[in-house]
């Protein structure tokens, strides 16, 4: 919803922070993961994920999370899906040209990444185009995987 | 300025230690002279005709010609294909890519194709939206995005590798270029934006229209406080206003266009509005000139290209040099044949 997701960058700080530990904890879950098999848990934690993210960040689930590096702000509601910045037809006011109603994400993304330590470090990082394979699955299990190293 | 090495049409000048591309921009830019780049309005027609004579307008006062990708998402012939007219004749060419119209295949397609083609300089681009255009019914691909695809076209180039990993036999040798508009939000950011681009590829930067000084300049210090100046050249992009109407137009319904009111003002307060327009272009030319970190103007003057040459010679920014164009050295070529 639009207004959480504005609300969701007012409070950059403290969602960034319970990101960090919910991150850890599920890391933690990864054996517990490993036994039910993430291919199990996939549809499920999916379907969580897109309930809770899309509530707070209008999550478009790309699959490849990135909002700890912008601010907390989902760049793929961004009309153009930009990851890596905004275009140049932001309004003066900072809004979009493509919804002008819309505040522009990445205007967004740096205010959030202003309130986050270390947000403005973590926005300068490139971030990859887009492996489009990834859509709709989870961003959650798939940095679980990443980090524990277990592939399936 | 003449290089001895200037080659025919056709022929691709020697990559000279420490340059990227066999091209012109590239040559000038890297001599410490300043450049002039220009916008071509690419036709819309299927007649090759209609593209020389808007290059020729530009003849000796252009170091390199944009050829835009559906600006304004608008349709016109591609800018692969003016690209491929313009090297023909010689001309050294920008070819600009958006991220708009096209997926990573074709892109790094396009890459391949414009270099096989002689196109040396490539500016990477987001696009605008299409609902800015003639299309707005049109699916928007934006399968990438400009910084991503600068970091394509450096790796099919450096790493003679498309994005999946599989090798090219002949690598793109192309000058890489981004964009940037430093008048619009988030103004305090749009520096490290743009070191993001720098980082992922950008060699050369091609700025939105600049009619704001003031922005320009706290744009610029802040690229050199981030230590950014010297790791890319800068083209700041100018043209003239026709009239303080169609100025307010433009500021009010085309995105990322910022005009200060003194501007407005001042073009509505002059007699001839429209000359006025072209009077204000080159004080801003020659204000420009001065400013520290930047190596060369881009001029984008939308349906009125031919004010470009006296806008150029008046501001007196190349200094005497005349680019190359088809025809300046009189060298006798024609029996030259291409290999």
């Amino acid at each position: 919803m639009y207004r959480v997701r504005l609300w969701s960058v007012r409070h950059a700080r403290g969602l960034a922070r319970f990101y960090t530990g919910f991150e850890a904890l599920l890391v933690r879950l990864a054996p517990v993961f490993r036994a039910i098999g993430y291919q199990r848990l996939e549809r499920p934690v999916a379907a969580l994920e897109r309930n809770v993210k899309g509530l707070l960040f209008d999550c478009q689930m790309c699959g490849q999370c990135v909002l700890s590096s912008t601010g907390m702000s989902c760049p793929m509601n961004c009309p153009k899906q930009l990851r890596n910045g905004p275009c140049g037809g932001v309004s003066a006011a900072g809004y979009c040209e493509v919804k002008p109603q819309m505040r522009c994400v990445w205007v967004q993304a740096f205010n959030g990444a202003e309130k986050i330590p270390g947000g403005l470090a973590a926005i300068q990082v490139v971030q990859a185009p887009v492996d489009r394979r990834q859509e709709g699955s989870s961003s959650w299990l798939r940095v679980v995987r990443e980090k524990t190293g277990g592939s399936q | 300025m003449i290089f001895e090495d200037e080659p025919v049409p056709g022929y691709p000048l020697p990559i000279l230690p420490g340059h990227s591309s066999p091209g012109r921009l590239e040559r000038v830019l890297r001599a410490g002279s300043f450049a002039v780049t220009a916008e071509l309005a690419p036709p819309d027609s299927a007649d090759p005709e209609d593209v020389y004579r808007r290059a020729r307008v530009f003849d000796g006062y252009v170091d390199a010609i944009n050829a835009t990708d559906g600006s304004g998402a608008n349709c016109h012939m591609s800018s692969l294909a003016v690209c491929a007219l313009l090297t023909r004749a010689g001309y050294a060419p920008v070819m600009q890519i958006s991220c708009r119209d096209k997926n990573r295949i074709a892109i790094q397609g396009d890459i391949l194709g414009g270099a096989a083609m002689g196109v040396c300089n490539m500016l990477c681009l987001t696009g605008d939206g299409v609902q800015a255009g003639d299309h707005p019914q049109a699916k928007p691909v934006f399968d990438l995005d400009s910084t991503s695809l600068l970091g394509i076209a450096r790796k099919l180039r450096d790493e003679h590798q498309f994005q999946s990993g599989r090798k090219v036999t002949f690598a793109p040798r192309v000058f890489l270029g981004a964009a940037e508009n430093p008048n619009v939000p988030p103004l305090a950011h749009r520096a490290l934006r743009l070191a993001k681009k720098i980082a992922n590829g950008a060699q050369f930067v091609q700025t939105q229209y600049c009619y704001d000084l003031p922005v320009l300049k706290a744009f610029l210090q802040a690229l050199e406080d981030a230590g950014l100046q010297d790791q890319v050249f800068m083209l700041v992009g100018v043209g003239p206003l026709r009239t303080a109407k169609a100025a307010d137009w433009m500021r009010r319904n085309v995105p990322g266009i910022h005009v200060p009111d003194a501007i407005i003002a001042r073009l509505a307060g002059a007699q001839d509005q429209t000359r006025e327009g072209i009077n204000l272009c080159v004080d801003l030319i020659q204000e420009i000139r001065e400013l520290k970190g930047v190596h060369g103007v881009h001029v984008m003057a939308y349906r009125q290209e031919d004010t470009v040459p006296e806008i150029i010679e008046r501001s007196g920014v190349l200094a005497g040099r005349v680019p190359w164009y088809p025809g300046r050295d009189q060298t006798p070529t024609a029996d030259r044949t291409l290999p």
